[in-house]
């Protein structure tokens, strides 16, 4: 028992490894400053174009939710940030997080956006369309504002998942939370970092998803 | 007009004076609530021309928002915006389509609603409004834009009888008021009262029309016939 608390739980090698591990976190949150403003509005732009009167617009865009929903999300960051150079495109970790973060989470959200867009009736855009609004000025006003409404604990649930996957980084040499506390636990061998990095996370997403599951049952009322 | 291969409405042909409260009846999948549609142009026409206030809104280049504002609609299922106000839902076109600064649009939308007997209800949302006061509310928002005709396709059908009666009203004042109204409804005590005159309509078609006590009381066609004996009893 003994063994596995200095195993785990070393509360010395944690702050040892805490000031590596919390510029991990910092690089974490960044990250996730980063892609998720990136994916909200990339989806968005999926849902837009899945919506298009143009045909060709939104085949495409079906080909494009398809395979990024069906790609494994490590694959693609693999593929980006080692498949890129050899087409004599160089790209820093960073930026091949942030191209494979685009391209998966905007296939997610565009799905979750569509969905809420499909939920609001043709009445309400009859309604504004009668009163002189375009059909863009009709979108921005009448029908996303109700359908983010809608769907607005999916669009959670599914940032919560970005805020987990960040931890993909790490597989490309990016210093965030679970990189960092990596290193630590290989120098130290010792596994407490890894358990740092976890109560981190959950420090992060508990008020979340606490948030998440009030927000659910609000809306099943 | 038509959907796919239906064709809706054929061959009609209708004029509506200034002032004038044309009642539109008929049975249900007649095309009346199509032919609204057209008015606006929700609804496309296929050949045909449209001609509101001296502007032909079928035209090519017709500016069709700047039209659309010009022609107050009012719909069976009220379609308020329920993320905004009843002050909100009439404000928004005065802000977005009209560009009014905001203390403009609000003292406007204000003025509608207490054309409709709403003054107190501007900061309510419509989920905290009977259907009633939501139908009005609807109505506002129509009436904000300072409309040349206003069209209601059957505007008291989704209402519990008791609040039929608040709606019929401001409809009734509107009329007096010298709005052009093309409506659609049941409601044959208000044609008795307000129209001028009763179109009946049926298969897509125009097959009879006049002044409302001609048409209830002889109407000359057995299709009218059959259908005003049908909604009197
Ligand atoms: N969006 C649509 N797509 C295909 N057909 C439609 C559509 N809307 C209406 N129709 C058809 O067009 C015909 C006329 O419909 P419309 O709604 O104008 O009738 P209505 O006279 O308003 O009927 P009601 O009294 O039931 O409202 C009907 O046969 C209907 O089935
Ligand atoms: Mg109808």
């Amino acid at each position: 028992m003994d063994a596995l608390l200095q195993q785990f739980f070393n509360f010395d090698i944690m702050m040892q490894a805490s000031p590596i591990i919390l510029r991990g976190f910092g690089m974490t949150l960044l990250l996730c400053l980063v892609v998720i403003p990136m994916g909200l509005l990339g989806g968005l732009a999926v849902a837009l174009a899945s919506l298009s009167p143009i045909r060709t617009v939104r085949w495409i865009t079906i080909i494009f939710v398809d395979l990024f929903r069906a790609i494994p999300p490590l694959a693609l960051l693999i593929f980006v940030s080692a498949g890129l150079p050899f087409a004599d495109i160089r790209v820093s970790p960073f930026a091949a997080v942030c191209i494979s973060f685009l391209l998966n989470n905007s296939a997610y959200y565009g799905e979750i956006y569509r969905s809420g867009i499909e939920s609001i009736g043709a009445g309400q855009t009859d309604a504004s369309r009668s009163t002189g609004l375009s059909a863009s000025q009709t979108m921005a006003y009448v029908i996303l504002p109700q359908a983010v409404r809608n769907v607005l604990p999916d669009l959670i649930s599914n940032t919560v998942e970005v805020v987990k996957l960040t931890s993909l980084a790490s597989v490309v040499a990016f210093a965030e939370l679970l990189y960092a506390a990596d290193m630590a636990r290989s120098v130290t061998y010792n596994a407490s970092p890894i358990t740092f990095a976890a109560v981190l996370y959950l420090l992060v997403l508990w008020p979340v998803v606490r948030l998440l599951s009030r927000l659910e049952n609000k809306m099943q009322n | 007009m038509s959907y796919e291969k239906l064709k809706v409405l054929r061959g009609i042909n209708i004029d509506v004076r200034p002032s004038e409260l044309v009642f539109i009846i008929g049975p249900s999948g007649s095309g009346k609530s199509t032919l609204l549609r057209c008015c606006n142009r929700l609804e496309e026409p296929d050949s045909g021309e449209i001609i509101v206030d001296g502007e032909a809104i079928t035209a090519k280049g017709a500016n069709l928002n700047a039209i659309r504002r010009r022609i107050g609609m009012v719909f069976q299922s009220f379609n308020l915006y329920p993320h905004l106000t009843a002050g909100g839902n009439v404000m928004l076109a005065l802000r977005k389509v009209l560009g009014k600064p905001k203390a403009e649009a609000r003292a406007i939308a204000e003025a509608a609603l207490v054309r409709v007997g709403l003054a107190d209800k501007i900061d309510n949302y419509p989920n905290q409004l009977s259907g009633g006061q939501q139908q009005r509310a609807a109505i506002a928002r129509a009436l904000a834009l300072e409309p040349k005709i206003m069209l209601f396709d059957e505007p008291t059908s989704a209402l519990d009888p008791e609040l039929v009666g608040d709606v019929l009203n401001v409809m009734a004042e509107l009329k007096r008021s010298g709005m052009t109204m093309v409506v659609v409804s049941h409601e044959m005590r208000f044609a008795k009262a307000a129209a001028d005159r009763v179109v009946f309509m049926d298969g897509g078609v125009i097959v009879e029309q006049g002044a409302p006590a001609d048409l209830f009381a002889n109407p000359k066609q057995k299709r009218t016939r059959d259908f005003v004996g049908q909604i009197e009893q």
